[in-house]
C-alpha cells in the first residue's frame, strides 16, 4: 500500500520508505512472534481459568492480526489511505457478519430443534 | 514509463499544500494495490464461511476422534514458525525488489519458497497422518470442515509458491520494470493476508480444540 505524497512517485519503486522499511518488518516480526509465543503458551498451561482461555486466545488472536496489517500491510488511517481503511472495514463487517450471523443462527436452530427420538417417534 | 506518466502530472500535483482529493489521478502503484487489496478481502470473505461452518460444525463428531486428540501442537507450532518467518522474508524481498537489488531479492525469494515449501510438507505430512488413522474428511461433518478450512488456505499457500516462482522468473528475465515491482507488491500483499489467515486457523482450529 503506498502513498502518493509527490509526482515521484508515480515512477513505481521510487520511494522505498512508502513500502516499509526492513526496520519495520523486524518490528513487526518481534511483536508477531511474541502473540503467537503467547497464544501457544496459553493454550498448553493452566495457570489461565479455563473458561477465560477463548477471550484470551482471541484477543491474542485480534491483536496479531493488527501488528500483521500495520507493520506487514501497511494499512494506516492516513489521509491517502482512505480507500485501503474503508475496503478493510467493510470486510471485517462482512467477515463479522457471516461468522457470527451463521454461529447464531444455527446455534438457535439447534437450541429450537426437536430432539430426534421425539421426531423419530412422532413419525410412526 | 516513469518519463510519460511525469509529462502528464500538472505541476501543482506536487505542492503539499493540496489535498489529497484534489491531487488529480493517484499513482499507478497505488490503485494496482488498491484493486488487489479489494481482491484479497473477497478472499477472506471465502474464508470467514468456511470459517463459519467450521465453527457451527467443529462439535459434531459423529462418533469419531475430536480435535483435542488428533492435533499435534508442536508441529502446527512448527508450520506457524515457517510462515511467519517466510512472511518476513517475503517482506524483505519486495523491499530488495523495490531497491533493484537483485541479488538480495533472490536471496529472500529462495528463503521464502523454502519456508512455504516447509510449511506445506507439514501440513501434507499431518493429513496423511490423519488420513492413515481414519480421520479423513467423510468421517465426520468437522472433520469435512477442517479439510476444507485448512486444505483451502494450504492451496491458496501452494498457488503462491507458484505466483513466486513466476515473479522470480519474470525478475530474471525482465528485469526490475515498474510494472514488475508492482507485481511483486502485489504478491507480498497476498502472502501476508495469508499469513492473517493463519493466525485465524491456529487459534481457532488448532488451539481452541477441545
Amino acid at each position: 500500500m503506498g502513498t502518493h505524497k509527490n509526482a515521484q512517485d508515480h515512477e513505481a519503486g521510487a520511494e522505498p520508505a512508502a513500502h516499509g522499511s526492513a526496520t519495520r518488518y523486524l518490528t513487526g516480526f518481534g511483536f508477531a512472534v511474541l502473540l503467537t509465543l503467547a497464544s501457544f503458551w496459553a493454550a498448553g498451561t493452566h495457570i489461565v481459568w479455563a473458561p477465560g482461555l477463548p477471550v484470551l486466545l482471541a484477543a491474542l488472536a485480534i491483536a496479531q492480526m493488527g501488528v500483521h496489517l500495520v507493520f506487514f500491510l501497511n494499512i494506516s488511517s492516513a489521509p491517502d489511505q482512505t480507500n485501503n481503511f474503508l475496503a478493510l472495514a467493510f470486510g471485517i463487517f462482512v467477515v463479522g457478519l457471516v461468522v457470527f450471523g451463521s454461529m447464531i443462527i444455527m446455534a438457535n436452530l439447534n437450541a429450537n430443534m426437536m430432539p430426534v427420538q421425539q421426531l423419530l417417534q412422532m413419525q410412526r | 514509463m516513469s518519463a510519460l506518466e511525469a509529462t502528464g502530472t500538472p505541476e501543482f500535483l506536487t505542492d503539499d499544500d493540496v489535498p489529497d482529493s484534489r491531487r488529480g489521478p493517484a499513482a499507478r502503484r497505488d490503485f494496482v494495490a488498491f484493486g488487489f487489496w479489494l481482491f484479497l478481502l473477497s478472499d477472506v470473505v471465502i474464508f470467514a464461511t468456511l470459517f463459519a461452518g467450521y465453527a457451527v460444525l467443529s462439535g459434531q463428531t459423529a462418533g469419531g476422534p475430536a480435535g483435542v486428540q488428533l492435533f499435534d501442537r508442536g508441529k502446527v507450532l512448527l508450520e506457524t514458525a515457517c510462515l511467519l518467518t517466510s512472511t518476513l522474508t517475503c517482506g524483505l524481498c519486495a523491499l530488495s525488489c523495490v531497491q533493484r537489488s537483485t541479488a538480495a531479492t533472490y536471496v529472500w525469494g529462495a528463503v521464502t519458497f523454502l519456508l512455504g515449501t516447509s510449511f506445506i510438507a507439514l501440513e501434507l505430512t499431518e493429513f496423511a497422518r490423519l488420513i492413515a488413522q481414519g480421520a479423513g474428511p467423510t468421517r465426520s461433518a468437522f472433520l469435512s470442515a477442517f479439510f476444507a478450512l485448512v486444505g483451502t488456505h494450504g492451496l491458496h499457500v501452494t498457488l503462491g509458491l507458484g505466483w513466486l516462482l513466476v515473479m522470480m522468473a519474470q525478475v530474471a528475465t525482465l528485469g526490475f520494470r515498474p510494472m514488475i515491482i508492482r507485481r511483486f507488491l502485489c504478491f507480498s500483499l497476498f502472502w501476508h493476508t495469508l499469513d492473517i489467515v493463519w493466525i485465524g486457523v491456529f487459534t481457532i482450529v488448532y488451539l481452541g480444540a477441545r
